[in-house]
């Protein structure tokens, strides 16, 4: 990683396994975009504007229901605040890096990328190479997710329907979720997230997943001070 | 439809520029902002609450066989991959091992 190029083959090479196991996802998010009906053109603007698994497939499965536009927009961005987090993470990694260049790597940012640099680099003392290193790591992602993403368009509905590949969307979840268990108020808040949004489940319009987001929230948030004030009252 | 879909276009566009500002937020502000502490103690709480709103569902109650009420194959191989994940944080690992786990479920069928 002493030079810039190296960084970046280093990136590329360090994000493989995530970026592989993506394939599938994106895949999978243009399979489900045809077999929604939705416009092929609009379903790889929205991979390009959104570059997000999570949330172009929460928008896909709203617009096949002609869901209204406000509902649409509301459930991409609770589906996209955990990326607000990722970016409070990632902005020591970025102090030195120039404006414009900000931009872009706030646009190129996912859940494997802020996991890759946070468990790699110390905040406080980021490798002089950072920039090309993230690079390397995230346009690769994006390459990979657009090609995943058009040929899932063209050719996932051929796929057949046993193979039960849609099973990797939520198996991807669940691969990013894990090292965000940290705490027990971390479990709660999961626990309670998962039990609305199954409760929620028949609820139109996604709203259930709005619903079960905020209320896993709360728990956590609760969970936190219950055991704030328990360790105080023990003290 | 008849002619260029304006409001899907649009819609994604929004949304598209609100993904962007929230990418952005904390890396373009300049290091001394000050943050409220209530936005970064529920943000905290965020992953752990919209990623299981998102998978749980899909796991317990897709392709559910008839007379059932869970897809009992698919909580079995996510308990699986979940439990593979926590110990070794491998994506591509995670996955493979719950497709597995899955189509040999599926092939074997012992309910």
């Amino acid at each position: 990683m002493d030079t810039t190029r190296s960084a970046f083959l280093a990136g590329m090479r360090d994000q493989a396994p995530g970026i592989l196991g993506n394939i599938p996802f994106g895949l999978i998010t243009g399979a489900a975009a045809s077999a929604a009906g939705i416009d092929p053109w609009l379903a790889l603007g929205m991979s390009l504007i959104l570059f997000t698994g999570a949330g172009q497939l929460a928008a896909i499965s709203l617009m096949a229901q002609h869901a209204p536009p406000g509902i649409v927009v509301l459930t991409v961005v609770i589906v996209s605040l955990r990326l607000m987090m990722y970016s409070a993470a990632m902005a020591p990694y970025f102090r030195h890096t120039p404006p414009a260049r900000k931009w872009l790597f706030s646009y190129l940012l996912t859940d494997h990328a802020f996991a890759l640099i946070t468990t790699r680099f110390d905040k406080h003392q980021p490798p002089p190479h950072i920039d090309a290193y993230y690079f390397g790591a995230s346009s690769t992602m994006w390459w990979v997710w657009q090609a995943g993403v058009t040929v899932g368009l063209f050719a996932g509905a051929q796929v057949p329907a046993t193979w039960s590949l849609d099973f990797a969307i939520p198996l991807v979840f669940l691969s990013l979720l894990m090292p965000a268990m940290r705490t027990h108020s971390h479990w709660a808040a999961a626990i309670v997230a998962a039990l609305a949004a199954s409760f929620c489940v028949s609820l139109p319009l996604k709203l259930g997943l709005i619903l079960a987001s905020v209320a896993g929230v709360v728990a956590g948030l609760l969970a936190e001070r219950l055991r704030n004030a328990g360790s105080e009252g023990a003290s | 439809m008849n002619g260029f879909d304006w409001s899907s276009w649009l819609t994604v566009i929004f949304a598209g520029a609100l993904m962007l500002v929230i990418r952005a937020s904390f890396i373009v502000l300049p290091p001394d902002a000050k943050i409220p502490a209530w936005l970064l103690d529920s943000l905290k709480y965020v992953a752990a609450a919209v990623l299981p709103a998102l998978a749980v569902p899909d796991i317990l109650f897709r392709d559910v066989p008839a007379g059932e009420m869970f897809n009992v194959y698919r909580i079995v191989a996510a308990s699986v991959a979940g439990a593979y994940a926590f110990k070794t944080r491998d994506i591509f690992g995670t996955m493979a091992l719950g497709m597995v786990v899955l189509w040999l479920l599926k092939w074997w069928s012992p309910l």
